[in-house]
């Protein structure tokens, strides 16, 4: 006999959890960034490969709890927070993947080479991105804290000061990617024109990962707003 | 009357047979209800939840239960017009418990959310409507009862809301939660105890009083509730010392600490939500009982005043605890195992809107869904921003089996009537 029960049947999944885990996949995707593109600049391929699978496996976990997420996500839930807000956040993260996935997939598929003069520059670039994403992560980690409390409070100007953070770690990635793109065009005529089209290609992904992390905090931030 | 002295011993047999089969099914399925919040925010392991449950439903039937047992008793149906015809209300009253119980296993079984008091009033209703006469029901007493289905979610849903939003005021929004929980939790303890207390001795013990000759004002009753409500917060206070600061706990949730300060609390809103539980829907089963074994034992003469023997009260509360023994800690089990994401601090709210809201409804002798009123209380909560996700879908369907339920009980019990009579006379 299958009894339904007023009580129980009332309380839905919370969707903070699933979002919370979604997101350290996401960021765990773009934190492996660093040793490929290391593994790239000491034309060690194979490695480069493995973290390749790796990241796409981890792209595709992603992508899979996406797909559950929309699914648990009936209208009729009644949330402390935004559905489309959510479903938002949820967008943001899901494209840190894909950018990740995106940019590993171009370097790896062409075997690219970092010119010599760049190389440090670009690991530092890479860093703050992942500095910036590992942030948006932290942010999104204190949702279960902010439902706890009701989102008011400490707790709220503790996750503003996250989102503020964070904002300030995305500012430094600009400057980075400024910088490496000067630097690049400086010599970008001794290099095979196709070569630095796709270099400018990777460095705007790689931005656009911070980009994206910061719209996760701006996101995040509305929705205490309410 | 010649039935009475003839058939009477079966017909109390049947009534007793059919009033603890009731009993049952509200110890089965509501009390896990009413529990259920307590199990899933892991505040109380389920043999606890029994135990407490065992105990103050108990007492909430038989310290406070008077008034709504009296209602179903004889306050849905007009006496007077049962004075010519009281083997009616015989049949009537067995007819009634035994569409309810029928109705409540169809319900059980379909899975609709369907509630005791809801099919015992419509019940009673459809006898009395259909089989004596429109003019036989007390329409004024039902349309307050009907009402009171709308208010009671409502209000409790409000006062939950009030708690939680008290609770995030004065503890959750702080630097130092679990000191300020410590601090602010045994006012809360107070006010459990204080409000079990009130409802108690302004109704449930007034009979007792006047039996033993003393008689409270107003001003006493309120200070003597007082007095228990701070023995509740000195017995909470203790509990409350032994809850020390885990540090370890907070690397994962940095309320867990508070919560457990909290979870102190919910076992005592846990008593007062069995309290308040028995105290309304043990009527259920025991009302209709009632209104047979006082005509019966009468012998036909509906204006007797009598005592309400004291067996019919028992007999209700040990189907309750065999209901509860046999299939509640099942349902329990489930209802915990969904709601793990409701925590003692929004828990407690919930309960404790409910449990003021049934039993101010107790007192006031309406018969009130109890699982009704704790879904408003739980969405009150919601509406604080304290729950992570609600499933409005059963908000709907609470709605639809009230429609439902009514006509349903009725068109049974009116059948289950003229079977009665047929047999009878």
């Amino acid at each position: 006999m299958a009894f339904s029960n007023p009580i129980s049947d009332l309380f839905g999944k919370s969707p903070i959890k699933p979002l919370q885990e979604h997101m350290s996949l996401v960021v765990r995707c773009s934190s492996q960034l660093e040793p490929f593109f290391t593994a790239c600049i000491a034309s060690e391929w194979d490695l480069a490969s493995d973290i390749f699978d790796s990241i796409s496996e981890d792209e595709d976990r992603a992508d899979e709890l996406k797909k559950q997420f929309r699914l648990n996500m009936p209208k009729n839930l009644f949330m402390p927070v935004s559905r489309a807000d959510l479903l938002g956040i949820l967008g943001h993260q899901d494209n840190i993947a894909n950018l990740a996935k995106d940019i590993c997939g171009i370097v790896l598929g062409r075997q690219m080479d970092i010119p010599k003069s760049l190389q440090s520059d670009f690991i530092g670039f890479i860093k703050s991105t992942i500095q910036a994403s590992e942030q948006a992560l932290k942010a999104i980690n204190e949702l279960d804290e902010l439902l706890e409390t009701g989102f008011a409070g400490q707790e709220v100007k503790f996750v503003q000061k996250l989102i503020k953070e964070l904002d300030a770690k995305e500012q430094k990635v600009d400057k980075k990617e400024r910088k490496l793109r000067l630097n690049l065009f400086k010599i970008e005529n001794d290099l095979p024109p196709i070569h630095v089209m796709f270099l400018y290609n990777i460095i705007d992904n790689i931005g656009e990962i911070a980009d994206t992390a910061e719209n996760v905090g701006n996101r995040l931030e509305l929705l205490i707003a309410k | 009357m010649e039935l009475f002295t003839e058939y009477g011993t079966i017909l109390i047999i049947l009534a007793g047979i059919f009033g603890f089969f009731m009993a049952w099914g509200v110890g089965a399925n509501d009390v896990a209800n009413a529990m259920g919040t307590s199990v899933g925010s892991k505040a109380l392991t389920i043999k606890q939840a029994i135990l407490i449950a065992m105990v103050f439903e108990f007492a909430g039937a038989y310290l406070a239960g008077g008034e709504v047992t009296s209602t179903i008793r004889k306050g849905i149906v007009d006496s007077a017009i049962f004075a010519e015809q009281p083997d009616y209300l015989v049949f009537g009253m067995l007819s009634a418990l035994l569409a309810a119980g029928t109705w409540l296993m169809i319900a059980s079984i379909m899975g609709w959310p369907v509630s005791t008091t809801h099919s015992i009033v419509g019940a009673i209703v459809g006898f009395a409507a259909v089989g004596v006469s429109v003019d036989a029901v007390n329409w004024g007493k039902v349309s307050t009862i009907v009402a009171s289905w709308v208010v009671s979610p409502v209000l409790a849903g409000t006062i939950s809301f009030a708690l939680f939003r008290s609770v995030q005021r004065l503890i959750l929004i702080h630097d130092n939660p679990f000191e300020r929980a410590k601090k602010y939790v045994p006012f809360y303890m107070f006010a459990v105890g204080w409000l079990m207390a009130m409802v108690t001795m302004l109704k449930g013990l007034k009979h007792v009083f006047k039996d033993i000759g003393i008689q409270f004002s107003f001003a006493e009753t309120a200070l003597l509730a007082v007095l228990f409500g701070l023995l509740v917060a000195a017995l909470g206070t203790y509990l409350l010392s032994k809850v020390q600061r885990d540090e370890s706990l907070e690397v994962d949730d940095r309320f867990a600490n508070v919560e457990r300060v909290f979870a102190v609390l919910m076992i005592f809103t846990a008593c007062s939500m069995a309290f308040a539980h028995g105290s309304n829907d043990v009527a259920n089963a025991v009302g209709p009982l009632a209104a047979i074994v006082n005509v019966v034992s009468s012998g036909g003469d509906i204006a007797a005043k009598s005592v309400m023997p004291s067996w019919i009260l028992l007999l209700g509360g040990a189907g309750i605890v065999v209901g509860l023994a046999t299939y509640g800690f099942k349902v329990m089990g489930t209802i915990g195992r969904k709601i793990t994401e409701l925590t003692p601090s929004r828990g407690f709210a919930a309960e404790l809107g409910a449990a003021a809201t049934v039993v101010f409804a107790s007192g006031t002798g309406l018969p009130i869904s109890t699982t009704h009123t704790l879904v408003g209380a739980v969405l009150g909560v919601g509406m604080a921003r304290g729950i992570g996700a609600l499933n409005l879908r059963m908000v709907g369907s609470i709605f639809l089996s009230w429609v439902v339920t009514l006509p349903a009980g009725a068109a049974l019990s009116i059948l289950f009537f003229f079977f009665f009579k047929g047999v009878f006379s």
